[in-house]
């Protein structure tokens, strides 16, 4: 086959809904565009753990501890399973590593705002799982098969962790003076980066269109912010707490909440590595990759000597 | 691609048998200095829900595959052989649970 037909036999795929694999031909860009979201996809995963790693020695009660290590604990695993499809397109694992701790790959700009109360462990697992898990669902169809299958995965562990976040929250806006207004302390830091987790405007987002031709992507940004917001407006109700928006109202015609002008210059400006706890986020990351050289060393030296040992004795 | 380290642990196929009485299934991947290792982080970071029984994995590097752009060929002797399926043949309406 030559190339133009390879393309051909590829875009037939694409239409026909039928998903692609490792093995599969696919045009460069493809395999370039998939590699950088699902990277960036196992980064933010990565450094997801961080901010709430913050609260597991502080959490609560030994209930809260407990559910708030699980949710870490499958960060990291959501994070491997994401960087091990990332790896069937031909990248390496320390590649990825790498163009994380040099600052080349982005992660979500959520985790670079710091958490402040234990009422942002509230918030984070109720409005950024919420967000994370309104972006995933539609991923569990996109084009690439390792991907999908990873997210189908992804998707199954992660509604218990918003669920546990607005557990959090109910709890707390149903306690004392005190608890109701660091929940709404909480949700006024966190709703408006939550809405930037959906990137920027599609006017303004150079991948959406060709991603949604291959079917990588399956909603635009503002389609699906427009989901999030529409339910977590629903949600807030619930917990008595106030949407911090002057501008959220109801749109009859539309059938959808409208919602205030976001600040876009500030997610640029995090984006570019100026928020709160860029720094610190990136910093913690490499100590611990750095700190962890030793060990993995040791394994696998560990691991040659006692392949060696039974070459030997075979041998013998 | 660019970049290989040395130091890298090699990479793992794991298949999990979700229950007794069915197959190991392909899982994902993952690195490890060797194999027990393999097998105790694909406890971790495949089985945290009880997903399994029993795990297998195997070193990437040992598993060889067929070529997609050579399906064709390699399916093509099953393509007109219709015959190995039951519903090519025609019973009489009265002969039941054949």
């Amino acid at each position: 086959m030559t190339v133009h037909s390879f393309q051909e036999h590829f875009d037939s795929l694409i239409d026909r809904e039928v998903t692609i694999e490792p093995k599969d031909w696919m045009p460069d860009d493809y395999r370039k565009t998939l590699i950088r979201q699902i990277s960036q996809h196992a980064h933010s995963e990565i450094v997801g753990m961080l901010p709430e790693g913050n609260w597991i020695t502080r959490a609560p009660s030994l209930r809260r501890k407990a559910v708030l290590l699980a949710k870490v604990q499958d960060e990291a695993g959501h994070g491997l399973y994401l960087y091990s499809a990332a790896e069937t397109l031909g990248v390496t694992r320390d590649t990825l590593y790498d163009q994380l701790h040099t600052g080349k790959a982005k992660y979500s700009s959520i985790f670079n705002y710091p958490t402040l109360t234990w009422a942002d462990m509230g918030a984070i697992g109720w409005l950024v799982d919420g967000a994370a898990i309104m972006n995933q669902v539609p991923l569990c169809r996109t084009s690439y098969g390792p991907y999908a299958r990873a997210m189908v995965r992804v998707c199954k562990e992660e509604s218990f962790h918003q669920r546990q976040g607005f557990e959090i929250m109910l709890t707390l806006s149903k306690g004392t003076d005190i608890q109701r207004k660091l929940a709404q302390d909480a949700f006024n830091r966190w709703w408006w980066p939550s809405l930037m987790m959906f990137g920027p405007p599609d006017a303004e987002s150079p991948h959406t269109e060709q991603s949604v031709r291959w079917r990588i992507k399956r909603l635009t940004n503002d389609e699906l912010r427009q989901k999030f917001v529409d339910v977590t407006v629903e949600q807030a109700k619930v917990l008595g707490l106030t949407v911090p928006d002057k501008d959220l109202k109801w749109n009859e015609e539309r059938g959808h909440f409208d919602f205030g002008a976001i600040n876009w210059e500030e997610f640029w400006n995090v984006v570019k590595g100026n928020g709160p706890c860029n720094k610190q986020r990136l910093e913690t990351r490499k100590k611990a990759w750095e700190d962890g050289k030793w060990v993995r060393d040791a394994a696998m030296a560990h691991a040659e000597k006692r392949k060696a040992r039974k070459a030997a004795a075979k041998a013998a | 691609m660019s970049n290989t380290n040395k130091s890298e642990w090699p990479l793992w196929e794991v298949f999990i048998r979700s229950k007794a009485g069915l197959d190991h299934k392909h899982a994902g991947s993952l690195h490890a200095a060797d194999a027990q290792m393999a097998i105790e982080n694909a406890r971790d970071v495949y089985t945290r829900r009880m997903e399994g029984v029993s795990i297998w994995v195997v070193e990437s590097s040992n598993i060889h595959a067929s070529d997609p752009d050579e399906a064709d060929s390699l399916y093509d002797p099953a393509n007109d052989k219709i015959y190995r399926h039951p519903t090519f043949y025609n019973l009489p309406d009265e002969v039941k649970y054949m």
